[in-house]
């Protein structure tokens, strides 16, 4: 079946979440918005998923903190055994507290950082990716609303465009794909 | 909506206090004979005195924060601090009554440097380094102190408490930034002398020991446990049915609190036992020595529960919203927060002549009833929620 998908352009963040809401009321399936800044309260309203990113930021902490653990005990207990503040006890256990401190900034360190690269690599923003978005307007102050007819069948394309038209766009357009 | 104190919470509250005073009856009468039963009797009085206190103090400061940030969320529980804050006055009684007892027993073994003896040269009990302390540490100075905290955090309370009242009933915006400037002055005072009084109400026990992170890190406490107290409160009244303005994002907010203040004492403690821990200089080691040696799994064992308990379970966004899961950590924590300051102070008055009996259970009953009691009466006194708060509007669409 064709498809044919509908870009509606809006200025102002607060028309396209009216918009949205009204469109969603009528039982209209939007597939995405496009915007240069996150709107405050979108996601609910197009029905998208809550993200999974925290769950992956608490793996990514037990890794670092895993690596970092291994990493002290072999560097300065089993292959170089330290004597740390004056006490030779060369055990890990005994001397846990000064790893603490590095214990905790890996952790840090590897949440951080794992969190931002999955982030990019889900939304296909790495540096170098292609763009995705539709205008490269929607990174400077316009919104992008992509309807697509193959998700909304109980409305024929003209039925859709009237319906969007209502909703105070500033621009309109639709491509075959 | 007007709030009542149900028959229920009458009955609850009236009956830890007549149990916690049983307790506290069969203690006393079945220690008084004890060498330590004085000092027992002022420590824990200290303890809870200064616990339940602390909890007032806590959100005073917490309100006075959100008036200096201009912050918006917190209108709809506004009259909830208030409420907690308003024990302030009860709090600040108790404190004065138990240092009026320990300066008239000379500090009851509590205090040392209260002791004449330990700063007379011709004495047997001469203490040189209280002696050399003494020009800071004296009952005069002390008093001095502690009249100057207690009366300003009392003025500052009616201050605000007076404004609230004023700003139901007139509105406007010149209330809010009086009371934006207000706060302002409150916090440049309670950071300079919230570590000066616990120094002098909790680390002048360990009269020898010293440390400059003490003062953070009982303060980090007191913002936790009192934070603990807020979510804990606003659920129940949720719970009750009153506080329509308040939605989930309002306890997602204040259980993110709990669980960031809980970092904030967990690193707070660490940074502090690291260090001496690692410089292992015997005057400094002492402190921990005698707490390891007497108090090793109450005082391991209230760090676990106080870092790991909301660290682990409190971390996800649904547990924040869950009152069930808030319910039980919250109480959990703020038992971890009373054996903090249990071992704080019993640490350096009573060591290893400490025990848990029926003067501590029954003391600490007794408070916990007569603190829920005023906290709640303290919440018929008004409205439940501001009437013109600048920012009420932002606060009922709060959405996180």
């Amino acid at each position: 079946m064709a498809d044919r998908v509908i870009y509606a352009m809006y200025d102002d963040d607060e028309v396209l979440k009216d918009g949205a809401k009204m469109l969603v009321a009528k039982g209209v399936k939007v597939e995405e918005v496009f915007s240069p800044f996150p709107i405050h309260g979108i996601d609910p309203i197009i029905g998208i998923e809550e993200t999974r990113l925290g769950i992956f930021a608490f793996l990514y902490g037990l890794i670092g903190l895993t690596l970092a653990t291994l990493g002290m005990w072999f560097m300065m207990i089993n292959d170089w055994p330290m004597n740390i503040g004056g006490k030779p006890s060369f055990s890990y256990l005994e001397n846990m507290m000064s790893f603490i401190p590095i214990t905790f900034e890996f952790t840090v360190l590897c949440a951080a950082h794992g969190m931002a690269i999955t982030y990019l690599i889900a939304n296909r923003t790495l540096p170098g990716m292609k763009a995705t978005n539709p205008d490269p307007r929607t990174t400077d102050d316009k919104f992008v609303m992509e309807l697509r007819t193959s998700q909304n069948t109980q409305f024929s394309a003209d039925e859709l465009e009237t319906m969007v038209k209502s909703t105070g766009i500033v621009e309109f357009e639709q491509k075959d794909i | 909506m007007e709030f009542k104190v149900t028959s229920k919470a009458k009955t609850l509250t009236l009956s830890m206090i007549i149990i916690g005073a049983v307790f506290l009856a069969i203690g006393i009468a079945t220690n008084a004979g004890d060498d330590h039963f004085l000092k027992r009797l002022l420590t824990n009085g200290l303890i809870n005195s200064f616990f339940f206190f602390s909890l007032a103090l806590g959100m005073l400061f917490f309100l006075a924060l959100q008036y200096a940030t201009e912050t918006g969320w917190y209108a709809a529980v506004k009259k909830v601090i208030e409420a907690i804050m308003g024990y302030l006055p009860y709090g600040i009684g108790f404190m004065v009554l138990v240092f009026f007892a320990l300066t008239i027993t000379d500090g009851a073994h509590i205090y040392g440097w209260m002791d004449p003896d330990t700063v007379d040269p011709t004495s047997h009990h001469y203490d040189p380094i209280i002696y050399a302390k003494s020009s800071y540490l004296n009952k005069g100075f002390f008093w001095l102190r502690t009249v100057v905290y207690l009366g300003v955090y009392a003025w500052f309370w009616i201050g605000y408490k007076k404004r609230s009242i004023e700003e139901d009933r007139v509105g406007g915006t010149e209330i809010h930034f009086k009371n934006y400037r207000k706060g302002a002055v409150f916090l440049v005072f309670f950071a300079v002398f919230s570590s000066t009084s616990s120094w002098d109400w909790i680390m002048s026990i360990d009269v020898h020991w010293f440390s400059t992170l003490f003062g953070w890190y009982t303060f980090a406490g007191i913002w936790c446990s009192s934070m603990t107290v807020l979510v804990l409160l606003t659920m129940y009244l949720k719970k009750q049915g009153y506080l329509p303005k308040v939605n989930e994002s309002h306890i997602h907010d204040i259980g993110k609190w709990v669980f960031a203040t809980s970092f904030l004492w967990s690193y707070l403690w660490f940074s502090q036992y690291m260090l001496i821990w690692y410089a292992n200089i015997g005057e400094e080691v002492i402190y921990y020595m005698m707490r390891i040696e007497n108090y090793k799994l109450m005082y391991f064992g209230m760090f676990f529960v106080n870092f790991a308990f909301p660290m682990l379970l409190l971390m996800s966004r649904d547990a924040k919203r869950h009152f069930g899961t808030l319910t039980v950590i919250g109480i959990i924590i703020l038992l971890g927060h009373w054996t903090d300051v249990y071992v704080m102070v019993s640490g350096g008055s009573m060591g290893a002549a400490a025990s848990i009996g029926f003067i501590e259970i029954g003391m600490l009953v007794l408070m916990a009833g007569f603190f829920i009691r005023v906290i709640l009466n303290n919440l018929t006194k008004g409205p439940l929620s501001p009437i013109n708060h600048p920012f009420l509007d932002e606060s009922i669409h709060h959405e996180i």
